[in-house]
């Protein structure tokens, strides 16, 4: 690997300190960059880790009802903490990558980034989830904007994640085995004031919700409710394991079993 | 940092993976590296008690941690452990090269979860890649090395 220096910053002030140098880049757990950097498809001259920042780390639960995440808070830590008080989230959480992955990718990493085909986005967009970060708020429908591009300035770092709890929820991923990142995965939950279903893996724009479902999951949230709509297969992703059109019909299956599996 | 129980240190650059530092600075050896694109698991050490994959994890990331490698699993006189004794028993190697990564995934797997059903196994080893494909005896090593009888229906 080519050479660089890596900081380890103790709190989020040293961190946003660290990061004001052009050419400092912010390491999460590392399981996308790190591979990226081998690869030689990033070259940053600093990275600034933040796995040793401990107040970005834990779950809790705030007093308006959301499951407020770290930012460096690992994939099984999500998974071991809101078993009980988010099953949906924890399910994702707990299907990412393989269990050693799970041991360091972080949720502020994977929304960082925003792989087209990564989970988190679709639980992040499909809760409405507030991404906080060390300058700001930012509503989760404002926050994706494309595959791999986010509302994220030069320097900023997700500090927290905040999903608001659904009454229930549920998220299905048709595996693609050999990355295992989502083909297609969906994630709906349903609260008080009507569903919301994210889609991940699918579309060239990243994640984004499919609102005709979520109308029709609000009026009757059952599976049938999901008969004769469907996604059109125009900007689905096409590649060597599906085409646009496969895509598309599978968001409609993932869909009808996330609603049927929902709890 | 700690490995296997020993303190060790040494001045590394920013770009030193744990891999490397296990196998070229440290001479531990027994970690493999095999894909290096964090898919196979040959690299698989715990750090702090939970697996994760050295190729993936910078050295100086592991600063202060504890680290158990394959090199650390032998019983104190030098006899295989226990996991390793059931994949010797059960045939659970046939090249050896992905075998350290499956010894210390199969004992982060027992101390989660100490009597895996053999799904459970089978999932838990997503992320080890065995080319020999000699997965059926890798399973029955686990479940063998759980207390658990070891009748696996053919696939």
């Amino acid at each position: 690997m080519y050479a660089f220096d890596i900081e380890r910053p103790r709190t989020i002030a040293e961190a946003v300190a660290a990061l004001a140098s052009d050419e400092a880049q912010a390491l999460g757990g590392g399981q996308t960059l790190i591979p990226t950097l081998k690869q030689r498809l990033a070259s940053p001259e600093t990275l600034i880790s933040l796995t040793g920042i401990s107040e970005m780390q834990g779950v809790c639960l705030s007093d308006r009802g959301e499951l407020c995440v770290g930012g460096a808070t690992t994939h099984a830590e999500v998974a071991r903490m809101a078993a009980k008080s988010f099953p949906g989230l924890s399910g994702l959480a707990g299907h990412i990558g393989d269990p050693a992955v799970r041991n360091r990718g972080t949720v502020g990493g994977s929304l960082a980034n925003n792989d087209p085909s990564a989970c988190y986005p679709a639980a992040a967009l499909g809760t409405g989830a507030t991404i906080k970060t060390d300058r700001r708020e930012i509503a989760a429908d404002d926050y994706f904007q494309g595959m791999f591009a986010t509302d994220l300035q030069e320097g900023e770092i997700i500090t927290e994640v905040r999903f608001p709890i659904p009454e229930v929820s549920n998220y299905q991923k048709f595996l693609q085995p050999a990355s295992r990142f989502a083909l297609v995965g969906v994630f709906v939950a349903k609260y008080p004031d009507g569903v919301r279903v994210a889609v991940t893996g699918a579309s060239e724009d990243g994640v984004f919700r499919w609102t005709e479902a979520e109308r029709a999951l609000s009026a009757s949230f059952e599976p049938a409710s999901l008969e004769g709509l469907s996604v059109p297969a125009d900007g689905m992703i096409g590649d060597i394991h599906g085409t646009p059109e496969y895509r598309a019909h599978l968001i409609g299956v993932m869909t009808r079993r996330a609603v049927a599996a929902a709890s | 940092m700690t490995v296997n129980g020993k303190s060790v240190s040494g001045t590394i650059e920013g770009r030193t993976l744990l891999a490397d530092f296990l196998r070229t600075d440290l001479r531990l050896t027994g970690t493999h590296i095999g894909c290096d694109t964090s898919q196979c698991g040959a690299c698989l050490v715990h750090v702090n008690g939970m697996a994760v994959k050295s190729c993936t994890m910078f050295a100086v990331e592991a600063d202060g941690a504890e680290v158990v490698t394959i090199e650390g699993m032998a019983n104190t006189d030098g006899s295989l452990g226990v996991i390793q004794q059931a994949f010797q028993d059960h045939h659970g190697l046939q090249c050896g090269f992905c075998t350290p990564g499956m010894v210390m995934s199969a004992a982060a797997l027992l101390k989660e979860n100490p009597k895996p059903t053999e799904a459970e196994v089978r999932e838990y080893l997503e992320g080890n890649i065995c080319r020999c494909t000699g997965y059926h005896n890798i399973v029955k090593a686990i479940l063998a090395a759980s207390g658990q009888d070891v009748v696996l229906a053919a696939e």
